[in-house]
């Protein structure tokens, strides 16, 4: 009986602090931005309920070409991690010997330590018109003049990659760590290039960690801030700057939360339509990562 | 050094080392087709090493690995047609059954209706007609061995090479893929190299076998002239059950050698190799359980032991029943402990530990080898 009760307790004190978690910090302020989301202003405080704030949205171009841009600018950050995070993996998981793989993870892990926004300043430094890179290139004689590297696209996108990159790593060390070298060999010997090998068995194998690793990147990119910003400044049109712009800016909540909603039903669908591609389910690719 | 064309597998000096461990030290030998070949040795011996090198899987430091005669040592391992099936099988996950044993032939280019037809085939031909579209956790452990060796069958290997793949089973069914194995080598009529730690494996399923220890071939030949003339100490000692002993020689003539034990035993012995041993070398004797013969005390045996015989008198310690194989540990007066096999009938006649016996073996029996 008392042992019971003891299980009991220990449960609901193991559960309590979840449950506070995803009630206060995640199912209440969502419930306020949907309803805050369906508000509308008609006079200085009346407000009455409808979709007004959505179709303000679709009747504005700006708005949903700039959903897009942040849309398919993240798949080709995730695109970019996978490709290049992908033989990093690799080499860490398979090829790299005991003592050197934890120093590489560790080598990978180092940036983490600084904060999202010193590192972007560091990408300014590097980057701008007076920035390291800039000068050196002009000392060789290379360039003629200063050139400013900052706000392009090609900039967001190469620092959003080293932002996020290691979140594409980590995953795929993990999956790639369980494949039997065996495997690899016996994809040799029955006849396969090394191509094929990657094709038809190293990928299919790591695909688990592939695609958590991609949901993962594509979400934080999708819903990053301080890099578009810093690095792309004001041409960077990343939607997560329109819907702070509408929250502080302009002090409309109201479009800001709406805004904020479709950023999240937008990468959702993203991510669904990407598992119902390479035919993975959610359960199975977070099981096995 | 001239290849004929009837060798399938031809190694020459072949050498291995890392560092400065000889792994595989100037191994040579010849595969006739179609025949069963096992390499039997103790782990760490370097059995590994030399399949890895049929395969292509590491280069050989110096020496020659001929298939068919000609030389594969610049082939990459996947333009060799030598096949492995590895330890732990290796099979592909995330494909079925169908498409694991296809993965060879696409990579070969063969046709949609030449894959379809060959799978069905050598599905056939290993008895699993109906697995096609399972998927590979789906099949038993047995059924997954006929599978890998199916999915280098497909490809009809010149040389099929299987490192240890019974390890993994358990022991019943161990013995039915022993017998089950061999009955597929006849059945394809491919060269199999079969690498084994487990000498009854070995014995069992192989034409020939080569004893391998520390990097070296201590002997090639069939299971019997293994088990019953063995050339080493070292092959007399892995292949089967001994009563081992050392000694030193009393006295020899030609290849009878009297011998007597540390523990003071005196043996007659036939001595292996050629060289007379002076008086006084140490050798090492082996003798195995089953020629010993063990009889109860009862009557005194009066002198009617020729003398290329050795008698000595004990007492059973203990009794180790295992059917069929069932075996006595006799104490002798010097205190060793001898293995010899008896046949329990369940009677009450049989042989219980105490009972005062007499062990006789012949001196043909007792193998000695010189230290």
């Amino acid at each position: 009986m008392l042992q019971k009760d003891i299980k009991r307790l220990s449960l609901i004190m193991l559960f309590t602090p979840f449950a506070l978690w995803i009630a206060l910090l995640i199912i209440i302020p969502h419930l306020g931005m949907v309803v805050l989301s369906l508000r509308e202003k008609v006079a200085p405080r009346v407000y009455e309920y409808g979709l007004g704030n959505y179709v303000d949205f679709m009747n504005e171009p700006i708005y949903w070409n700039t959903l897009l841009r942040t849309g398919s600018m993240s798949l080709l950050v995730t695109a970019l991690a996978l490709i290049i995070g992908f033989p990093i993996a690799y080499y860490i998981a398979k090829i790299a010997g005991y003592r050197t793989r934890g120093a590489l993870f560790l080598l990978c892990l180092i940036p983490l330590w600084v904060s999202d926004l010193i590192r972007a300043f560091g990408w300014i430094l590097l980057l701008r018109e007076t920035g390291v890179v800039s000068s050196v290139l002009q000392w060789s004689g290379l360039i003629g003049e200063p050139i400013e590297f900052l706000y392009n696209d090609i900039t967001v996108i190469v620092g959003l990659v080293y932002t996020v990159i290691l979140f594409m790593i980590v995953p795929l060390v993990s999956t790639l760590d369980g494949m039997d070298e065996s495997m690899v060999e016996a994809g040799y010997n029955l006849g396969g290039s090394g191509f094929t090998v990657l094709r038809r068995i190293i990928v299919p194998y790591a695909m688990p960690g592939i695609v958590s690793g991609c949901i993962v990147v594509f979400m934080l990119t999708a819903g990053s801030y301080l890099t578009p910003i810093l690095l792309g400044g004001k041409n960077s049109s990343w939607f997560t700057e329109q819907i702070y712009e509408q929250f502080i800016t302009r002090f409309n909540w109201e479009s800001g939360a709406a805004f904020g909603f479709l950023l999240l039903a937008f990468t959702s669908l993203v991510v669904w339509l990407g598992l119902r591609l390479t035919g993975q389910t959610l359960a199975n690719t977070v099981a096995k990562s | 050094m001239t290849s004929s064309p009837v060798h399938d597998l031809e190694c020459i000096d072949v050498s291995k080392k890392f560092g400065s461990v000889r792994a595989v030290d100037n191994v040579s030998f010849t595969i006739p087709s179609g025949s069963f070949f096992s390499i039997l040795g103790p782990s760490g011996c370097g059995k590994t090493t030399l399949m890895r090198m049929i395969a292509g899987f590491e280069d050989p430091s110096n020496g020659d690995i001929k298939i068919k005669g000609k030389s594969v040592v610049e082939t990459p391992p996947n333009k060799r047609n030598v096949k492995m099936v590895f330890q732990h099988l290796a099979l592909f996950p995330m494909m079925n059954v169908y498409e694991n044993i296809a993965y060879g032939l696409r990579c070969n280019g063969a046709s949609k209706s030449e894959i379809e037809h060959r799978v069905r085939d050598v599905l056939d031909r290993i008895a699993l007609p109906d697995v096609a579209h399972r998927e590979i956790h789906q099949l038993s452990g047995g059924q997954k061995q006929r599978i890998a060796i199916a999915r280098c069958m497909v490809l009809d290997p010149d040389v099929l090479l299987l490192d240890e793949p019974l390890g993994a089973l358990d022991l019943k069914l161990r013995e039915a893929m022993k017998i089950e194995l061999k009955l597929l080598q006849h059945q394809f009529n491919t060269t199999f190299i079969y690498i084994t730690h487990d000498q009854s494996e070995a014995l069992v399923m192989s034409d020939h076998v080569a004893i391998m220890n520390e990097g070296q071939f201590e002997q090639i030949g069939t299971p019997q002239q293994l088990y019953h003339a063995p050339n080493t100490a070292f092959v007399a000692g892995f292949v089967g059950d001994s009563n081992r002993w050392s000694g030193t020689v009393a006295q020899a003539q030609g290849s009878d050698v009297k011998v007597e034990t540390t523990a003071g035993l005196p043996l007659n012995c036939t001595l292996i190799g050629n060289n007379v041993p002076l008086v006084g070398e140490g050798v090492e004797i082996f003798v195995r359980p089953e020629f010993i013969t063990v009889q109860r005390q009862l009557a005194k045996t009066d002198g009617d032991i020729d003398a290329g015989h050795n008698q000595l008198e004990g007492v059973i310690d203990s009794l180790l029943f295992n059917g069929a194989n069932s075996r006595v540990l006799v104490r002798s007066q010097t205190n060793q402990l001898i293995e010899a096999d008896v046949t329990l009938t369940g009677g009450t006649d049989d042989l219980k530990p105490g009972d005062a016996v007499h062990l006789i073996w012949h001196a043909q029996q007792t193998m000695c080898f010189r230290t």
